[in-house]
């Protein structure tokens, strides 16, 4: 099995254009309830460019679903308030119209959910789920979907794809019921992929299938993918790029190896450090970060990792209570961006002080 | 699946063979004496008269040997002595102690119009139920929700019976509105048997359309909160096939289930719409036959009806569930 550094994610075989295929501006999302509003994402911007791929990362609450989910407009208006804005291929998606929506939903940009079991229909046909996804975009006759549906389950990597192609979701396996949503999203030769944990569901050697079936499909046709996980190993495996969320917002954000090998904000270190690695020491142990992730209904004042920050002290005037750090530019350069007051926190971390 | 059948059907015949025994052993050994009315019909009824009836009737013999003639009978034609001699052709359910007719002919002749009430009455209530369920789940939380709810739960609370005799006392009496004629056999006039089925139909399909509408609202409010639901809408299909295809398509299996038991009832006769609309159906000919003097061989006839309706339906309803849900299809 091959797999491709950190930093030289699949797109690298295609002619990388650089155009900006997603542009996100300052995205937040609330939800209000009965004790105020939600604030799941606050001030969120990334753009991703063709061929690219964008790793999310953060802890379950983080923001990461509600954010990928604003890209297709999938918040219920009535339940949400979604402020900023996703440019899609320069489309605004933010308060735009049902008839713009469908159009972009599963053609230019299309989705993969997390549990493949619960989000494939239960009583439609794997081929008939595939082929809807087809005609929807396409107002062809059913033999022409179904015929691309068996095409696709070909592609994926599922054997006997023309008589699979009748059988429902509960007859497969977890990581073939996954190769069938991955078909049913690329149906439509999309733009964009939005991977939402595309393999958390799924057992690792199984894990590590999907994975490369993703990056050999994003390389054959050319597309972005922004791939949300809260596995370090999938980011380090896939991504381009990699953004850390914290609390709703962007807390870290830079090219994968730049951000994996010189993490500036501590709770990326917390990540790494309570991340298993295969190469190192067996019995080194794992540190956890302490603490929970903050309510957001009622985020905590200044830094939201600060409670659990174990280097608040090191910062003078108290500013991890009080002040929100803004998204800057570490000391590094190369595009590596961090929240956080702490000035040297390249050298701290290097001392392994975590 | 054909074996899954076979075996759902021994189950169902035994089910049926069970009532028909309970119902006979209640009613003989019960305090009542069918002789009675029988020879009270003929005149003065006097003690011998009394035991000549009861040995003609073969009341004297064993409850097992009375059953086994009535069970023999079902097979080939049998002559009956009550007073005077009846021959009943096989199928017999017996001779009626009231009429005197021969009770499948009765209850063949009585069925049409149950069948009627109940087949229009429970389309109305599916259709309006679930459309509206549909809609209230659709629009949750607002304004068309509420009203809808709150005036299911209204309607609901209403007793049936009240509900149906104001209708026809208003919509009918008072208003003209619908004709009085009662029911008139399909075969007669279909413009008269729909005429005079409408008000019925109303009637039964509005009050039933009540829990529908709730069973459906729950149904589809928990599948639209499915992930599925939110697959297809991420696929770029348009939301009311969304809604119908994908989400009505889930919800609708448990509202299946409901509706094959509702429907047996409702097969089984109605007693208060009968009563009400002036329908002669099977509703009405069982209560006139639990009325003294009970007229046990149609009691027997319609109990066995229900029985037979209630146990077909489970087996549709199972049948049709399968067909449903592929993941419950017995392979």
């Amino acid at each position: 099995m091959t797999r491709s550094l950190p930093g030289h994610g699949s797109g690298s075989t295609l002619d990388v254009s650089g155009q900006a295929f997603l542009v996100v501006e300052d995205l937040s999302v609330r939800f209000p309830t009965h004790d105020g509003p939600v604030q799941a994402v606050s001030d969120l911007s990334y753009t991703v460019r063709m061929g690219e791929t964008l790793g999310i990362v953060g802890e379950s609450g983080s923001g990461k679903s509600v954010s990928a989910m604003a890209v297709l407009g999938l918040h219920d208006e009535q339940r949400s308030r979604v402020t900023g804005s996703i440019r899609v291929d320069g489309k605004e998606i933010v308060g735009a119209a049902e008839s713009t929506l469908r159009q972009v939903r599963g053609n230019e940009v299309a989705m993969i959910f997390q549990d493949p079991l619960s989000a494939l229909h239960p009583f439609h046909t794997v081929g008939r789920q595939i082929g809807e996804a087809y005609q929807a975009h396409h107002g062809c006759s059913r033999s022409v979907a179904r015929a691309k549906a068996v095409e696709m389950l070909d592609r994926v990597g599922i054997p006997q794809a023309r008589s699979r192609a009748d059988e429902y979701p509960h007859q497969f396996s977890g990581g073939m019921r996954q190769r069938v949503m991955i078909a049913m999203a690329l149906v439509n030769d999309p733009k964009l992929l939005v991977a939402d944990e595309p393999t958390t569901a799924l057992d690792v050697t199984v894990q590590a299938q999907i994975l490369d079936l993703l990056q050999e499909l994003q390389s054959d046709f050319g597309s972005a993918v922004v791939i949300i996980t809260h596995d370090l190993g999938v980011v380090a495996e896939v991504a381009d790029e990699v953004l850390v969320m914290y609390a709703g917002r962007a807390v870290e954000k830079g090219p994968t190896r730049e951000v994996l090998t010189h993490p500036e904000m501590p709770y990326t270190w917390g990540l790494l450090s309570s991340t298993p690695d295969v190469s190192g020491d067996p019995d080194r142990r794992l540190v956890p970060i302490p603490g929970n992730p903050p309510s957001l209904l009622d985020p905590p004042p200044g830094c939201p990792f600060h409670p659990r920050c174990p280097h608040v002290d090191n910062v003078p005037g108290d500013l991890c209570r009080s002040v929100l750090p803004a998204l800057v530019p570490g000391r590094r350069g190369h595009g590596h961006t961090k929240r956080c007051h702490l000035p040297d926190s390249d050298a701290i971390h290097e001392t392994g002080a975590t | 699946m054909a074996g899954f059948i076979v075996r759902r059907l021994l189950s169902s015949f035994l089910v049926v063979v069970l009532t028909s025994m309970f119902v006979f052993a209640l009613f003989f050994l019960g305090p009542s004496n069918p002789a009675g009315p029988v020879c009270e019909a003929q005149g003065r009824c006097t003690a011998e008269r009394l035991e000549l009836i009861e040995q003609q009737m073969g009341l004297d013999e064993s409850v097992v040997t009375q059953y086994g003639a009535f069970v023999g009978g079902l097979f080939r034609d049998r002559t009956i002595t009550m007073g005077s001699e009846y021959t009943c052709e096989a199928p017999c359910l017996g001779i009626s102690y009231g009429t005197r007719g021969e009770v499948r002919k009765e209850l063949m002749e009585k069925y049409p119009a149950t069948l009627s009430v109940a087949l229009g009455g429970a389309a109305i209530y599916v259709v309006l139920g679930v459309t509206l369920g549909v809609l209230a789940a659709r629009r949750r939380g607002t304004a068309t929700d509420r009203l809808l709810v709150g005036g299911s739960l209204v309607v609901s609370s209403i007793p049936y019976y009240l509900f149906a005799l104001l209708a026809w006392i208003l919509l009918t009496l008072q208003w003209d509105l619908f004709p009085a004629t009662g029911y008139t056999p399909l075969t007669e006039s279909p413009s008269a048997w729909a005429a005079g089925l409408l008000l019925p139909w109303l009637v039964l399909g509005i009050t039933g359309s009540t829990q529908y509408a709730r069973f459906t609202r729950g149904s589809m409010v928990d599948t639209l909160g499915e992930d599925y639901i939110r697959t297809a809408t991420a696929k770029g299909v348009r939301s009311s096939r969304v809604l119908f295809r994908h989400g009505l398509r889930a919800a609708i299996v448990p509202i299946v289930t409901i509706f094959g038991l509702d429907f047996a009832t409702l097969l089984a006769g109605t007693v208060f719409t009968e009563q009400i609309f002036d329908i002669d159906g099977i509703g009405s000919w069982a209560l006139d036959a639990v009325k003294a003097p009970q007229d046990f061989p149609v009691i027997l006839a319609t109990v066995l009806v229900s029985a037979v309706l209630i146990v077909v339906a489970n087996l549709v309803v199972d049948v049709v569930y399968g067909l449903l849900d592929p993941r419950v299809r017995v392979s």
